[in-house]
């Protein structure tokens, strides 16, 4: 971040002040543009397979608020997923009186507890170590639902009814849960946006650089790390949620590993440190999935997606979407 | 309502009536169209997954490819035996493409999340590839029929034979989901009421690659009969590992209760014979089965498994039963189907239970020795047939909600 430090825009001279605003109006537009778009997507594109990037892409933007803004790699985070969605699931298929969003809140909810239980274990640990513990607490998670008589083992939790919301809209149909869908991802992302953006974003970055000036400056750097953890496996454990209740069922799938790996892959191919790199990366990789599984290549999706991922590593280290802000700096500054 | 002035209204109406019309009595949108899903680069690829496929595409073609003038067109999918897959796969089809038959369907955690979804969405499919019995007991759906087998048979045959043969104490190696646990209830309640005994058991995850400390403990069990309660590629890991530690040597026998024709192939008869085994239906069995196993041989290149040759066969009563309704529409097709008795190449004295369970004639096999077989595909003899009222779970002792007691 080599920008100058905010300060109140009249101290300015005008014609930075005039950029800034040029900058702002810009920037305004953009994400209009993308709201937008995100509203009238399900009129063209399959609203369900839109729900699954939206589950993914909010998943991975917590995911990337540990990565990206604390530098903190966990291998982990598939526990949060699992977590959110199965204690939804089972709430909701095993009282059809609840309605969806406290089913979702209490799956988050969840997952928040869980996460300050791996963040306290683990936290004091860092690079390779925190990936370790962080994976071994996971997997215990996983032999936990594999077990479980709840979550039905390898055969998964069905019969989640997607039910009314508030007790009053139904969300049966593809569209409005979509909208909800949407509604819940923007929560989330804006959350994320305004902890990137707040003082605390900005101690979290300076430990992220150099931790043990942000210690010298009186910063309880372990604290710090601790609240990111848990907002990010809080967020997860919502996109869980929110994915259970789209495809009314939990299984196996987001508790394994291999979940963990995939949402490492779609942060750095995205961009990771970008607020909108998870977000295209999990677009690009639930895509990927989609259009390969059901073309004669069916068989092939994890050498391609491994080929995309050695090219992008190799080619364009910052991601998808930190290669465009780079290209847009040069050429609009 | 001044109708002249609301054309556009009018215009819907029209439309929305006639197409409601249309769909009560002819084929939608002008196609009939079958989803296969199943494992088509896993564990139980080989048994089902591409073979399978082109078991289907010969009953299209052999039928004509069109039903009363409307084509008949097939897609599949890949489920890498997952639920999740499996289920959102279903579920893309119904909203995306309006499928009107999901066939294949092999892993049995993938289908019971998947005729959830067809039975949410009024959908049909029938399960030819799955093994448990629960399909069509506590997991049974008015949207699905299963064809080819089920645990029941698979206890009641094998299991049965082999504690009437002496093996009276058993060691039970279990996949640990959906198949398994059905497997292993429907062998424990054979071997109990027929004077046997379990001594213990241990579920392995699915698929699992490395059987030895399974196999170990298998040993220490001190049982005479290691019943492996998984298939596929788990029961060839598994019976290869006992080979390797000597399982058989040191007195125990191995029983395979879900053993399918490209597993003994696979094995080989040196490994296999002897081996008893229950089966829905084998290619050496009569006139009739001969005959399209070997059209089959030519086409693919291997001898179909009972699943691939009950995917032809399911297809055609499918098809038969939409030419006779006329309709593709779920519920019409799927009363059709069960009012017709089921007699082709793969099944006797068939028919379609209210609980969606297709009865027909079982068959207990034994693995030749090499001295006995004559070609690379002479593998099983028949020993005997469980009727078909006999072999499977009765309705009486039957869960199944569509069961009237």
């Amino acid at each position: 971040m080599s920008q100058p430090i905010d300060t109140a825009a009249g101290a300015l001279p005008s014609a930075v002040a005039a950029r800034r605003r040029r900058e702002r109006l810009r920037h305004g537009a953009f994400y209009l543009a993308l709201l937008a778009l995100g509203l009238v997507a399900p009129l063209f594109v399959y609203p369900v397979f839109l729900m699954k990037i939206l589950c993914f892409a909010l998943f991975a933007c917590a995911f990337n608020l540990l990565l990206g803004y604390v530098g903190l790699l966990s291998f982990g985070h598939a526990a949060f997923l699992a977590t959110g969605g199965y204690v939804t699931g089972y709430l909701l298929a095993s009282h059809p009186g609840l309605t969806p969003e406290l089913g979702i809140l209490a799956g988050t909810l969840a997952a928040t507890v869980l996460g300050a239980l791996f963040g306290v274990l683990s936290i004091r640990r860092q690079g390779i170590y925190f990936a370790m513990v962080t994976l071994a607490l996971a997997q215990l998670v996983f032999f936990g639902y594999l077990q479980a008589p709840f979550t039905g083992g390898e055969d998964g939790l069905h019969g989640v009814a997607r039910g009314e919301l508030f007790g009053v809209i139904s969300l049966r149909g593809n569209l409005s849960m979509y909208y909800f869908v949407f509604g819940v991802f923007l929560l989330g992302f804006l959350l994320i946006w305004r902890t990137v953006h707040s003082p605390f974003g900005q101690v979290l970055k300076a430990i992220r650089e150099n931790e043990p000036r942000a210690v010298s400056l009186g910063y309880n750097a372990d604290a710090y790390k601790l609240v990111a953890f848990v907002i990010s496996a809080a967020l997860a454990g919502l996109a869980g949620a929110t994915k259970t209740l789209v495809f009314q069922l939990a299984s196996l799938t987001d508790a394994h590993w291999h979940m963990s790996g995939e949402v490492i892959l779609m942060t750095l191919l995205g961009g990771v440190g970008t607020l909108f790199g998870p977000l295209v990366g999990a677009s690009l990789v639930v895509s990927l999935q989609h259009m390969l599984a059901q073309s004669p290549l069916g068989n092939w999706v994890d050498v391609v997606l491994g080929a995309i991922f050695v090219l992008c590593v190799l080619s364009f280290r910052s991601g998808i979407v930190g290669e465009a802000v780079k290209l847009y700096r040069k050429n609009f500054k | 309502m001044n109708l002249h002035k609301k054309p556009l209204t009018v215009a819907v109406a029209l439309v929305s009536l006639a197409v409601m019309a249309s769909a009560q009595a002819e084929i939608s949108d002008g196609e009939v169209r079958i989803g296969y899903l199943a494992d088509m680069s896993g564990t139980y690829r080989d048994l089902g997954g591409p073979g399978g496929l082109a078991a289907l595409e010969m009953a299209v073609a052999d039928f004509g490819g069109s039903v009363n003038g409307a084509p008949i067109v097939v897609f599949s999918a890949d489920d890498r035996n997952s639920a999740d897959v499996g289920a959102n796969t279903v579920r893309e089809w119904i909203d995306q493409r309006n499928v009107d038959l999901v066939a294949g369907l092999v892993a049995s955690s993938v289908v019971i999340a998947a005729t959830r979804v067809l039975e949410e969405n009024g959908g049909l499919g029938i399960v030819s590839g799955a093994a448990a019995s629960s399909i069509t007991n506590e997991h049974c759906t008015p949207n699905h029929i299963h064809w080819v087998y089920d645990t029941y048979p698979l206890a009641n045959g094998t299991a049965k034979a082999i504690v009437e043969q002496g093996g009276d104490s058993w060691f039970l190696l279990t996949a640990d989901y959906a198949f398994g646990h059905a497997l292993e209830a429907d062998v424990t309640k054979v071997v109990e009421e027929n004077g046997g005994e379990i001594v213990g058991s241990v579920r392995h995850p699915f698929p699992t690659s490395d059987f030895s400390s399974y196999i170990l403990q298998a040993q220490g069990s001190g049982a005479s009969i290691v019943g492996l309660a998984n298939a596929g590629a788990d029961t060839v890991n598994a019976i290869t590992a006992a080979s390797q530690f000597g399982l058989t040597q040191s007195g125990q026998q191995l029983a395979g209760l879900l053993v399918f024709l490209n597993d003994v192939h696979a094995m080989g008869l040196d490994d296999t014979q002897g081996l008893l085994l229950t089966t829905g239906w084998y290619w050496d069995m009569d006139e009739a089965s001969r005959e399209w196993a070997q059209r089959y041989f030519d086409e693919v290149g291997r001898m179909p498994t009972m699943v691939q040759a009950g995917i032809y066969s399911s297809t055609m009563h499918y098809l038969q039963a939409v030419e006779a309704a006329d309709t593709d529409d779920p519920a019409t097709v799927r009363a059709t189907m069960a009012e017709a008795p089921i007699e082709d190449f793969f099944a006797r004295n068939g028919r379609i239970r209210e609980d969606g369970r297709m009865v027909h004639d079982m068959y207990l096999a034994q693995v030749k020795t090499p001295e006995a077989s004559t070609g690379e595909w002479d593998l099983y003899e028949i020993l005997s047939t469980i009727p078909a009222e006999e072999a499977y779970r009765p309705l009486t002792e039957s869960q199944c909600k569509l069961v009237n007691r």
